[in-house]
């Protein structure tokens, strides 16, 4: 990490030389009168005085799916998480500089974070349902959010495990415990459970890592369906998924955003020399 | 490999055949068979010696009349409902505030210093010895608040006791519920409440019926927590209210094996009440372990 990591303020000149590769959002004709649903502005990440991200600026469009791309321990993670403020729950962590969903600022004193986190899906890395059996998993996040009727949050967990390509599977056996799913199963049971709450943005966070390629066809083809009405952001270790499922592409390194543009130029024509060598795998 | 050569893996036959490594391996198995051996056969004595010793005077009048003749005859049916009622009166108080507060100092305080030495603190005072809070629970709740020697002080001074070991045994089992449980359930839009309620107790809820149980005996079997605040050494009464004193069988039996003129007589009644104690604590384990097993199986 950066020496001088410890500012006494959050925005500081970019140092110069030529690590300073912290790009502006590029505004390209095809962007520039797109809406745009998360707006990130000159943010710091600390946890506790290490810095895990730096200076970083982006725009999230709606209704596309950005990747996020970067050699493992680079901030992926730690970048989406902040978009539903899963950061907080993590001592010792602070942030500078502004994250805006459709305007308003998500760290704002004002801001109903529960309200924040239901708006903002997420799937994370390590799948993770509760104890607790299919059904209840997928009905959980209805149940919270106010759903009482039967009928229809019956409705609506079937229809979430139909788009999470689940049911099929396991339709016979609903109420039995999901921790008794494969890894696999487990994660598209944790897509199913996303779904169920209806998002505007859904942060999926290396979703088909533990997947098969039939089932990460199906989460690849779930994912370009969920576009039409949800932003995506999805966080890959695959160059082939996320040239083919993004529309834009973030490529990080050492918490810095070393590259962000459409998917189509940056993995065709990379402008900077650090994103083609990782792309062609010639990095380090 | 430029040049060097491979030297080849050797093959079976290749190793010596005397392996001081299973020799070692044998031993130490064999001391670890030892000290279970040793502990299985000193429980088993003791149970073996207290329930040929008891089984002999529990009959259907020693579970259900009271003493007569100066206790060497009758039953001991008042030190069974006294402990019943302490035992109950104490969990009741102990187990609602103890979870509330394990709950309070795993999730909504951030970890700093100052928690870590509360909790601390609450381990320590799980090792404070029991007679010391009999002469709190004498200043306070008989003397202070007035409640005399009665059922209410004896609970209050054994909730008291186990308030402790109930907080660190909730607060080790909502600990080791997975922040990834939490996570999922805040992502999905959840309150840190809702959370709580539905995702996080649940979970830890095995655990903390463990503590529970623990509990449970300990609070049946103290005595010295009783002596100055509930209990009494005679009663032909049953309770009437939380403020009548009560017979307990932890500190009948000290009374039948230090008071009294009758010996012989009172002896095996002694181990008469250390037998139902003994089978009070089993049932109530066995009925928390049922519990434990049914919400494991379900989800496990
Ligand atoms: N809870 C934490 N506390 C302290 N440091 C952390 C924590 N989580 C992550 N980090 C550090 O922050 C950096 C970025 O981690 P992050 O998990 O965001 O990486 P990533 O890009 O998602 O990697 P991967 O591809 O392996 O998932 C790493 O150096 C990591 O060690
Ligand atoms: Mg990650």
């Amino acid at each position: 990490m950066d020496k001088q990591a410890f500012p006494h303020t959050a925005r500081r000149p970019q140092s110069a030389g030529r690590q300073s590769p912290a790009q502006s959002p590029q505004k390209t004709d095809d962007t520039r009168d797109m809406a745009v649903r998360i707006r990130v502005r000159n943010i710091d990440f600390y946890y506790g005085n290490s810095r895990a991200l730096e200076k970083i600026d982006m725009d999230i469009y709606k209704n596309r799916v950005t990747a996020m791309i970067g050699p493992s321990g680079c901030g992926k993670s730690t970048f989406i998480r902040l978009f539903n403020r899963m950061n907080d729950l993590i001592p010792h962590t602070r942030l500078d500089g502004l994250i805006e969903l459709d305007n308003r600022d998500i760290y704002s004193s004002g801001a109903d974070v529960v309200d924040i986190r239901r708006r903002v899906g997420m799937v994370f890395q390590k799948p993770n349902p509760f104890p607790k059996s299919i059904f209840e998993n997928v009905a959980y996040g209805l149940e919270v959010n106010g759903i009482r009727n039967k009928k229809l949050k019956e409705a609506r967990v079937v229809d979430s495990l139909k788009k999470a390509a689940l049911w099929e599977e396991i339709k016979d056996r609903i109420h039995e415990s999901a921790l008794r799913l494969s890894g696999g199963q487990q994660q598209r049971l944790c897509i199913a459970r996303c779904l169920a709450v209806d998002p505007e943005v859904i942060l999926f966070d290396e979703p088909c890592a533990s997947l098969d390629p039939i089932s990460t066809r199906k989460i690849e083809e779930l994912l370009l369906e969920l576009k039409e009405s949800y932003t995506i952001v999805i966080v890959t270790h695959n160059m082939q998924q996320a040239a083919r499922v993004s529309d834009y592409t973030a490529f990080l390194y050492m918490g810095k955003l070393i590259e962000f543009g459409e998917t189509q130029k940056l993995f065709t024509v990379p402008r900077n020399k650090m994103t083609e060598e990782y792309l062609t795998g010639k990095f380090g | 490999m430029n040049g060097t050569k491979t030297v080849p893996f050797p093959r079976a036959g290749g190793f010596p055949k005397f392996h001081l490594r299973n020799l070692t391996q044998r031993i130490g198995f064999f001391f670890l068979f030892l000290s279970v051996m040793v502990t299985v056969l000193f429980l088993g004595v003791l149970l073996v010696f207290i329930v040929a010793r008891g089984i002999q005077v529990v009959n259907w009048e020693f579970l259900t009349q009271p003493p007569r003749e100066a206790m060497t005859a009758g039953g001991v049916a008042p030190a069974i409902l006294g402990t019943f009622y302490l035992t109950l009166g104490a969990i009741l108080c102990a187990l609602p505030l103890g979870v509330a507060c394990a709950i309070y100092l795993v999730e909504y305080t951030p970890k700093s210093y100052v928690v870590n030495l509360i909790r601390m603190s609450i381990n320590n005072l799980a090792g404070v010895p029991s007679v010391v809070f009999g002469l709190f629970g004498l200043a306070i709740f008989v003397k202070f608040f007035n409640f005399g020697v009665s059922i209410l002080s004896g609970s209050l001074t054994l909730a008291i006791m186990v308030l402790p070991s109930i907080i660190s045994a909730s607060q080790e089992s909502l600990l080791a519920v997975p922040q990834s449980y939490r996570e999922a359930s805040l992502a999905l839009g959840a309150s840190h409440w809702q959370t709580i309620r539905k995702v996080v107790i649940p979970t830890a809820l095995p655990g903390i019926l463990t503590g529970v149980i623990l509990s449970i005996g300990r609070v049946a079997g103290e005595t010295a927590p009783i002596i100055f605040t509930a209990a009494t050494f005679y009663t032909r009464m049953y309770p009437s209210s939380v403020f009548s004193e009560v017979m307990a069988l932890p500190y009948h039996i000290y009374a039948l094996m230090t008071e009294g003129v009758h010996a012989d007589k009172q002896a095996p009644i002694a181990f008469g009440c250390a037998f139902i104690l003994l089978c009070l604590v089993l049932c109530v384990s066995a009925i928390a372990i049922y519990i434990r097993q049914k919400q494991r199986s379900k989800y496990g």
